[in-house]
């Protein structure tokens, strides 16, 4: 498909803001829609919209029907054979939050070791600190190399015989440093220990097949991936979609329900009490199908161009500091203009159009790492040009003479 | 008290800012200016207890009471909310409280720059107005 056509998929990149063209540099954050998925959500509710499972009724099966085959469609997109170990939830966190209270029940023991990365977002961090904090838990953290890669053999030397999880971010949102997920398997595997990778800034990047990468729990949220949002997934594999405690339950999980004693469902139904998120799946879906027609290759190579692209231009300009420059990474580029606040400069930036993020991206520790209070942040999705980031290179060099 | 009351330093403002006309770049280069030549805040007090959470950039507050009103020293990191900030002290440092709590601040929206004092604006600013108020609440 051609850059252009891409573009048009998406109504709301034609806009002006204060009188100049949107570029929308904040995909890290939430993708654009296209209008694909935004069909998606008006056909549902304009034709199929009723309860699903259980319904006898035409509509009701309709939406059961589309509903069952998101599942499949998102099982086939991240190469799954079994839809059942694809679980919707509410988004990254949700899954998380699920997985962390899920072992927290049976699994995870008072002085439990968990090992998370310097590179994670409060997403990653929060729901283990609790489980820590009400069980006497501990958290390891795998420290950064100087480039701010993980440190890999450190990595392998927080490994302890109370280790019981690793729980590691695939890319990182701030920097958009890919994670070596072949060595974090092979440590997790020769020691045996379960692992969750947060997808979130992956899986709208570049393909992610699960039957290779193999992890025990992956997260990802669909709103990053031209999806809805509120909406996301929890992928377990075989053994955990059998053994994970349930963090929560009611309607549409069970068997058969008394006063004494319930019998759960098996599958992912056992995860999704009440009523889903329906629309939104649905629409998920969609926007998987739209990425694949793309081809997942052919979106990370876009960005990666872009990346590089960007990062050259910036290289050049001396007031800038770039942190975590890299060949190989997922569309998102993290600086500073050297004695200039962030928010100073993506107010300005913000009046040229550009939408950028400015802060500290839900990533504390990391910006303590870097010894920054925040950072400025581009990041690409597969509608973005070279034209735009030459713009933005323009507009960004003039920002900073309006700074000094 | 100071020769002039809130509202007509307020126009003395919107007149200056008229200049710009719809010219964003210079409103905000003269904004940037006015964060440079804000007064600095003694240094004992930017201490913690008296930043003003935003979400992005720091806001430090102090006020004291003289024979003129209130006054307000601040500071921020960033140099936009400075600009912002030096305004806000313009007007409403050296009036009496009962006026403070009472000013609407409307100059704001008349320059264009009302999207500073949103809610969801990162800048604590909203916050500062709130405390700027608070603070002469408590010299009534
Ligand atoms: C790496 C990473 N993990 C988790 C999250 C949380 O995702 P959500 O807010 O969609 O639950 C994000 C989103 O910013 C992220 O970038």
């Amino acid at each position: 498909m051609e850059l252009s056509s891409i573009r048009q998929n998406f109504p709301i990149l034609g806009q002006k803001i204060n009188a100049c063209d949107l570029v929308y540099l904040d995909n890290a954050a939430t993708t654009q829609k296209p209008i694909a998925v935004i069909n998606a959500l008006s056909d549902y509710y304009s034709h199929n919209n009723a309860n699903i499972h259980r319904g006898v009724h035409t509509l009701s099966r309709r939406a059961t029907d589309l509903f069952e085959q998101a599942r499949k469609t998102t099982a086939q997109h991240f190469g799954v054979a079994n839809e059942q170990q694809i679980v919707f939830t509410s988004g990254t966190t949700d899954s998380i939050n699920m997985v962390a209270q899920g072992l927290s029940k049976l699994y995870l023991k008072p002085g439990d070791e968990i090992i998370l990365s310097m590179l994670e977002h409060h997403s990653n961090i929060l729901p283990w600190q609790l489980w820590a904090e009400e069980n006497g838990g501990h958290l390891k953290v795998i420290p950064l190399l100087a480039d701010h890669s993980l440190d890999y053999s450190a990595f392998e030397k927080l490994i302890s015989p109370k280790t019981k999880l690793i729980a590691i971010t695939h890319v990182s949102n701030t920097l958009g440093l890919v994670t070596d997920v072949e060595k974090i398997k092979s440590v997790a595997n020769r020691h045996n220990i379960p692992w969750l990778l947060d997808g979130a800034q992956s899986a709208p990047h570049m393909p992610v097949n699960l039957s290779v990468l193999n992890p025990d729990f992956f997260v990802c949220s669909a709103h990053k991936m031209y999806g809805p949002t509120g909406c996301g997934i929890l992928y377990l594999n075989e053994r955990w979609l059998s053994e994970l405690p349930i963090a929560k339950t009611g309607g549409g999980t069970i068997k058969t329900v008394s006063f004494e004693k319930t019998e759960y469902v098996e599958g992912a139904l056992r995860f999704e009490p009440g009523t889903p998120n329906i629309a939104d799946v649905i629409a998920f879906a969609e926007a998987l199908k739209y990425m694949d027609a793309i081809g997942m290759q052919q979106i990370f190579k876009h960005e990666s161009e872009l990346v590089q692209y960007a990062q050259t231009l910036m290289k050049e300009i001396p007031e800038i500091d770039m942190y975590g420059i890299h060949d190989h990474k997922a569309g998102v580029i993290s600086f500073n203009v050297k004695n200039q606040h962030p928010f100073d400069v993506g107010t300005l930036l913000d009046k040229y159009g550009i939408a950028l993020r400015t802060g500290h991206h839900c990533t504390q520790p990391l910006m303590k790492h870097l010894g920054v209070q925040g950072t400025i942040r581009i990041s690409f999705a597969i509608y973005n040009s070279k034209q735009e980031i030459d713009y933005f290179i323009e507009k960004l060099k003039k920002v900073i003479k309006m700074l000094s | 008290m100071a020769t002039m009351g809130i509202e007509e330093i307020e126009k003395e403002i919107i007149e200056e800012f008229d200049f710009f006309g719809d010219d964003w770049e210079s409103k905000y280069e003269h904004l940037i200016e006015l964060g440079k030549s804000l007064p600095l805040i003694a240094a004992a007090d930017k201490t913690d207890d008296k930043i003003i959470q935003g979400c992005q950039s720091r806001v430090w507050l102090n006020a004291d009471f003289d024979d003129n009103g209130m006054v307000y020293t601040a500071d921020s990191d960033a140099i936009i909310t400075k600009g912002m900030i030096a305004l806000l002290v313009r007007v409403l440092s050296h009036q009496n409280p009962t006026d403070i709590i009472r000013a609407n601040l409307s100059f704001i929206d008349k320059i264009g720059l009302k999207e500073h004092l949103s809610p969801t604006r990162a800048n604590g600013l909203l916050s500062m107005v709130n405390q700027m108020k608070k603070e002469a609440l408590k010299r009534l």
